[in-house]
């Protein structure tokens, strides 16, 4: 905690002077917090799979089972994160902009993913998309196995990661003042110009940030997902679920591995996603 | 007038005893997960033993869950006084990593410190579609076999094995064989979940797969639960003895000064009333004369694990450990 | 939303070169109203039609039953320790994050995500790797005899952990949208730093700020994964009332443990009744801050 201390400290040198005050125990408190509760914690979690040296860790890591896992994981994610950018923009543009009756009920809606407990999640999900299921009968009609698929991994991942991209631009959206494309429409702009134009960059840090969230969100879940994953390795198997099964075997450095793996390369998308939202808000 | 005060001295010597030593006595019994149903009517019984015989008010909790996962909690620090898991290799793990025990745990009790044991059957829908009858029917094509993973489950890995001992004792049958053998039969395995209920819940509420193997307790619980005009329990021809054993865990028993009642505890599981409420559960009791007079729990040559495995050390590391034999099924291009 | 609705009450509408063509709006409405019903609307609705399939008196019982209520009792909490330090958190972090520049601020906000992106399997092992018996302090604990994990403690730090970014997420770029000159003002007239917050900036983001809270407040109600690897489900003790329905679900009490699970699916939908009323009754005052 000293060197929150010191970091607290306000010197010029790699802060500029600001004229509100309370900057010293604002970072402070949150330079604390955050290492109790996430840090100090992490580090445990990063410092166990150096037990095996670094051969073991890569060993560990590049079995084809993990890998694929990790693929899964990964890629799975990805396409949830897709199509909630996709949707959950259109979703929360309805809701801001649009009067229609049952609009309060479906806002509330959006929070369901949070609200529902990740298991019950899962297990209304495979019930509904099992082949005796409500969704499930009419896709295995069609020729479309969703439960116990990577199908089904999608469609969890995308289940769970929707709010992340609705909550974070309704606030924003709010609060776009709608003078521009005011402007913008009375300069001549088309309605769909004037949404690319105006509204669209504006939208852009906050939807990168939802999306972001959605997909990091996504990658490490694990309740939901078993459920209607069918679990197969090197098939239907995810990560997470690999760390469970060496956490089984007693291979804690083995599971802090997958672990680490995971942290890593969500925490560079996640710094990546944040230099380029900082660096759109500073041309704004 | 004597027979008064001998009544009353009885009476004030029952309220003092009463009021002296009935206290409220807790135990935690970290167990796996189909053992609910028959550990809540153990609890009752036995509390009410207990209550009579020393005046004291148990409550036992519970915990269930896989039963490696429970092991691992135990190890990490779960205060559990006994523990009654679902194969061996797990308790000893508690001895043997987290020092909570001695080693020679398994001969403080009668049988392998194991009240009951059970088995693997088949569990199939009503009227047998695919007519199967023996651990060979499981493998023709087109068959869907649903079972949980040996790596989170403990009833897959007595399935496993009971699958594997059929392969390597039949006649002509070897250890190569039942790789093969085992081999095939997991390609057959559309979901495998992490524990015996999460399969159960695939094949009988999801409607997946042709063939459930489970455990003989969770085939006739999912009859009694989902309907029994909905599966038939099929007994192949032979399969394994499966032995959950109990224990006392030493070091979190003494720190709660539960020894006494910990250890009463499970030698009530081998009490006749015990063995009737396991029977009644569907578990095989040890007392003969019970699980004679529970027909429905047949009578089949079961192989142990000692006598094919050579023990479940090393059965766990030849076939689950990491690296071992079931990895290698799975293994790209090692089809 | 509630603002642009209100503002589209209280101006008489000149707003037609704003409007979105009819077509386009039925269409994107239409596809809003799918999506939502395909992935929210009938999980929901399977969730209720589980829990209420042998009527209404069953799923009562479920929920009022001893082993449920400690549930529920577990489950507020730890929601209601996790919550409010979270809250304090987010407007420390979101306050120093949005108000001043310094180096290294990108990184700074991607420490505060990182949580989100840690499997909530991994949030709940980070605990035992440092609690546990095995673990770097968990011999000295329990020779101290303090209990962190498998038992309260354990279950609000993983809550607290695996809430942690969802009201500084929520306002870090609001309160950066509205940059600093507000607040500038304020302190340059000699408003004191508190001052300047109660006044100038916690009208302004008081809406964010709710929404960060009910997020947050729904996530650590809902979390299962994390929580689950540290409670040690003792049943009626342990369990919070998510591994209450998973444990509910494995006993094959499936109606009861949809009835538990609506149960959490109403908090939700209580707490988003509440912050709609309050929408409603402050309506004025939101649609003034948003006027200047």
């Amino acid at each position: 905690m000293s060197s929150a201390g010191a970091l607290a400290l306000p010197s010029t040198s790699w802060r500029t002077r600001s004229a509100l005050p309370g900057f010293g125990l604002s970072l402070g408190f949150t330079i604390f917090y955050l290492s109790t509760v996430v840090l100090i914690p992490l580090a445990a979690l990063i410092i166990r799979p150096w037990e095996l040296g670094l051969s073991g860790f890569v060993a560990e890591v590049t079995a084809p089972r993990v890998l694929a896992a990790l693929k899964l994981s990964f890629g799975a994610a990805a396409v949830g994160a897709v199509l909630n950018t996709v949707f959950g923009l259109i979703v929360a543009w309805v809701l801001v902009r649009y009067r229609f009756p049952g609009k309060r009920l479906v806002d509330a809606l959006v929070d369901l993913p949070f609200a529902l407990p990740t298991a019950v999640a899962g297990i209304a999900l495979s019930a509904l998309y099992a082949p005796n299921g409500w969704l499930g009968a009419p896709l295995m009609w069609l020729g479309v196995k969703a439960a116990y698929t990577p199908l089904g991994v999608v469609i969890a991942l995308t289940f769970i990661g929707l709010p992340f991209v609705v909550r974070t631009l309704q606030p924003v959206l709010n609060d776009l003042s709608r003078d521009h494309e005011e402007a913008a429409a009375t300069l001549g702009a088309s309605r769909l110009q004037t949404f690319r134009r105006v509204v669209f960059p504006a939208l852009l840090p906050a939807l990168i940030t939802g999306s972001a969230l959605a997909f990091a969100r996504a990658v490490g879940e694990y309740g939901s997902v078993i459920f209607i994953a069918g679990n197969l390795p090197l098939r239907s198997e995810i990560a997470p679920l690999l760390i469970i099964i060496k956490l089984e075997e007693f291979d804690y450095a083995g599971a802090a591995s997958v672990g680490v793996v995971m942290l890593g390369v969500s925490f560079l998308i996640l710094l990546i996603l944040n230099g380029l939202q900082a660096l759109m808000a500073k041309r704004r | 007038m004597r027979t008064l005060s001998a009544c009353l001295l009885g009476a004030v010597a029952v309220l003092a005893a009463g009021v002296a030593s009935a206290a409220d006595v807790t135990l935690l019994n970290v167990s796996y997960d189909p053992t609910r149903e028959l550990y809540k009517a153990i609890n009752t019984a036995f509390s009410a033993q207990w209550k009579t015989k020393t005046g004291d008010n148990l409550t036992v909790n519970m915990s269930h869950g896989g039963s490696g996962k429970q092991a691992r909690a135990v190890i990490d620090g779960l205060d559990a006084d006994v523990v009654t898991l679902a194969l061996a290799y797990d308790i000893d793990s508690i001895a043997k990593i987290g020092h909570l025990m001695d080693a020679g745990w398994q001969k403080r009790l009668p049988d392998n410190s194991t009240p009951y044991t059970s088995t693997i059957v088949f569990l199939v829908r009503k009227g047998n579609p695919w007519k199967i009858h023996d651990w060979s029917d499981l493998i023709k094509p087109g068959i869907q076999i649903v079972v949980p993973n040996p790596k989170t489950s403990g009833g897959a890995r007595w399935a496993y094995l009971a699958a594997w001992a059929y392969a390597e004792k039949k006649p002509g049958g070897s250890a190569d064989k039942a790789k093969a053998y085992v081999a095939e039969l997991y390609k057959h395995v559309p979901v495998l979940d992490t524990g015996a209920r999460g399969s159960t819940t695939t094949f009988g509420e999801r409607g997946i797969g042709d063939v459930l193997i489970c455990w003989e307790n969770e085939a006739y619980l999912a009859l009694d639960e989902m309907g029994r005009d909905k599966f038939d329990i099929i007994y192949p021809t032979v399969s394994i003895l499966a032995e959950p054993p109990v224990a006392v865990v030493d070091k979190n028993a003494d720190k709660h000064k539960t020894r006494k009642v910990a250890e009463a505890y499970l030698q009530f599981l081998y009490s006749k009333e015990a063995q009737e409420i396991e029977a009644k559960n569907h578990y095989r009791p040890r007392d003969a004369q019970i699980l004679a007079s529970h027909p429905e729990l047949k009578k089949l040559p079961l192989y142990s694990v000692d006598e094919v495995f050579g023990g479940w050390q090393k059965a766990q590391a030849t076939h689950f450990a990491d690296g071992g034999v079931f990895d290698h099924i799975y293994k790209p291009g090692g089809k | 939303m509630t603002d642009a609705t209100m503002t589209e009450f209280a101006l008489p509408r000149p707003r037609a070169a704003t409007a979105d063509h009819p077509v386009a709006r039925a269409l994107l409405t239409a596809t809003a109203m799918f999506f939502i019903a395909l992935f929210l609307l009938l999980p929901l609705i399977t969730v209720f039609a589980q829990a209420l399939k042998n009527g209404v008196s069953t799923a009562l019982a479920a929920i009022v039953e001893p082993d449920a209520l400690s549930a529920v009792k577990m489950t507020l909490i730890a929601a209601g320790i996790a919550v409010p330090l979270n809250v304090v958190f987010g407007l420390a972090a979101s306050w120093a994050i949005s108000k001043f520049d310094f180096r290294g601020k990108s990184f700074l906000i991607t420490l505060i995500d990182l949580p989100f992106s840690v499997s909530p399997v991994i949030s709940g092992l980070v605990y035992v790797l440092l609690f546990g018996m095995m673990g770097w302090f968990g011999p000295w604990l329990r020779e101290h005899d303090i209990k962190i994990i498998f038992a309260i403690p354990g279950i609000v730090l993983a809550t607290m952990f695996v809430t942690f970014p969802f009201v500084a997420r929520e306002l870090i770029p609001l309160m950066s949208d509205q940059g600093r000159d507000e607040e500038e003002a304020a302190t340059s007239l000699g408003a004191s730093g508190l001052q300047t917050f109660r006044r100038v900036t916690l009208p302004n983001i008081k809406w964010g700020l709710l929404y960060g809270v009910l997020l947050c407040n729904a996530r650590a109600m809902g979390e299962f994964g994390a929580v689950s690897v540290v409670s040690g489900h003792i049943r009626g003790q342990t369990n919070t009332m998510p591994l209450h329905i998973e444990v509910l679900y494995n006993d094959y009490q499936f109606v009861a443990a949809f009835a538990v699970a609506s149960l959490l699916a109403l908090l939700a939908l209580v707490t988003l009744t509440v912050k709609t009323f309050l929408e409603w009754h402050y309506a004025d005052e939101i649609a003034a801050v948003h006027k200047h």
